[in-house]
């Protein structure tokens, strides 16, 4: 665990197997967990914490997901909302595996297109699927960007 | 496989090959029967007559046969499939389809789910490469495409045929011209993009200010539609409107264009002057897609 977690006298236990996501932007622990598809009905046993003391960034948020290691391509999809989250793969109340987050080349299923007129907000059997430039994200069906507030388009 | 969704997927080089194919396919050098014994299918989730009659003498020209399904098929009997289901079904029984549909990307979707090559006829408010093709082809039966100044007029905000066009030019080194009702203007993200493609943009507020500077006039359809009331429309549809007198002055070798139909943009007046290319261009659709459907149908 780091040091400032408990410098705060936070109730935020260190856990024995599972993932721990730190150095997420503040405010956004609740978004990347959507992102990563975990929400009140799944199983997932989670702390979080938000708006920790952070030296690098201020403040920061922290998700701890226990009896779940994240594969990389599923936390890449974070990197979005918070470029500088750090992942710590946890056995044995060790940290065996840190890795940063990268931007994929394409989001799949990730952000919905705010093109009422686009074929992925139809029924049809696809999943969006948007490239990231640096402008924004570019849909790859209909051509539309999306430039500001990129989570208020994640599904 | 190869499909055709986009203009956006052509480079310079591919966009000149298949002009240089459709004028092959013009007349001259064209054999009656190099798609003999090949089915083309016709997708028109949305009518119009004009490009799907197009496309089934473009086949007919190349010796193949065409089958479709009408737009009261599209609405009625298939309602509640998925189009990726219909066109799963469909590429099982011919050799491409051509598909025009309502929504945006409904091309590029039916290309992961077809068997066959999918040419996209219109989707929607987005892309329509074939028109933009032939827009290409006609201004270069008149002129070299590189360098010209073109003069977009009419509703450039929605008119989608504009926005392939702009795109398409812009690698061609050629300089765009825009002038549009208030409201109707070339979308802010379109401009920059243009511009990030190292095209040049400038507006104008009357036609009259560079008509007499420009090479190439293509005209769209302002809609009635778009307007609150009937008489803001007419206000401002007789303020764009193309006339005789317009075009005193002009360069010799100005054509104006127009992707057909028109509703009163281009006075009739206009059609007997040599300027006007509107009707060629719309001719030069069949070679135009005889190109397309002989590239992609092997
Ligand atoms: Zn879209």
């Amino acid at each position: 665990m780091k040091k400032e977690d408990h410098v705060h006298g936070l109730v935020i236990s260190p856990i024995k197997d599972g993932t721990v996501i730190d150095h997420i932007t503040a405010g956004e622990a609740l978004n990347v967990l959507k992102i990563l598809g975990i929400t009140g009905s799944t199983t997932e046993c989670l702390s979080i914490a938000t708006n920790v003391a952070s030296k690098r960034l201020g403040r920061k948020d922290i998700v701890k997901i226990e009896n779940r290691e994240l594969r990389k391509e599923e936390v890449d999809r974070i990197a979005l909302i918070a470029p500088q989250a750090r992942i710590n793969i946890i056995r044995e109340y060790r940290v065996v595996d840190k890795k940063g987050v990268e931007i994929p080349a394409i989001l799949r299923g990730v952000i919905r297109c705010p093109n009422p007129g686009c074929i992925t907000s139809t029924n049809e059997p696809i999943e969006s699927a948007f490239e990231v430039l640096p402008k924004g994200l570019h849909c790859l069906y209909c051509d539309w960007w999306i430039t500001q507030d990129i989570a208020s388009h994640i599904i | 496989m190869y499909h055709i969704i986009s203009i956006r997927d052509f480079e310079r080089r591919e966009l000149d090959y298949m002009l240089d194919k459709a004028e092959e396919f013009d007349g001259r050098a064209c054999d009656p029967r190099a798609l003999e014994g090949k089915l083309l299918a016709l997708l028109f989730f949305e009518p119009s007559t004009r490009t799907r009659m197009s496309f089934e003498a473009a086949m007919a020209r190349l010796g193949g046969r065409s089958i479709s399904m009408d737009n009261v098929e599209a609405s009625s009997v298939v309602k509640g499939e998925t189009l990726a289901d219909t066109i799963r079904v469909v590429s099982g029984y011919v050799d491409a389809i051509v598909l025009r549909h309502p929504k945006e990307g409904a091309a590029r979707m039916a290309s992961e789910f077809s068997g066959v090559p999918v040419i996209n006829a219109g989707d929607g408010a987005g892309q329509h490469p074939s028109q933009t093709l032939l827009d290409l082809y006609t201004i270069r039966q008149s002129m070299p495409i590189d360098g010209i100044d073109l003069g977009l007029l009419g509703d450039l905000r929605y008119g989608r045929t504009a926005h392939s066009l702009a795109y398409a030019l812009s690698l061609y080194g050629a300089k765009l011209h825009v002038i549009a009702p208030n409201g109707l203007e070339l979308p802010a993200g379109i401009v920059s993009e243009l511009d990030e493609r190292g095209m040049e943009v400038v507006e104008y507020e009357d036609v009259n200010d560079i008509i007499r500077e420009i090479d190439v006039l293509y005209v769209t359809r302002i809609q009635r539609e778009r307007f609150p009331d009937t008489a803001s429309y007419f206000k401002v549809a007789s303020s764009y409107r193309i006339t005789p007198d317009l075009l005193a002055d002009v360069r010799q070798h100005l054509i104006i264009l127009h992707p057909l139909p028109r509703a009163g943009e281009i006075d009739p007046g206009v059609d007997r002057l040599p300027y006007a290319r509107y009707f060629e261009q719309s001719r030069n659709g069949v070679p135009v897609r005889m190109a397309l459907l002989h590239e992609v149908i092997r």
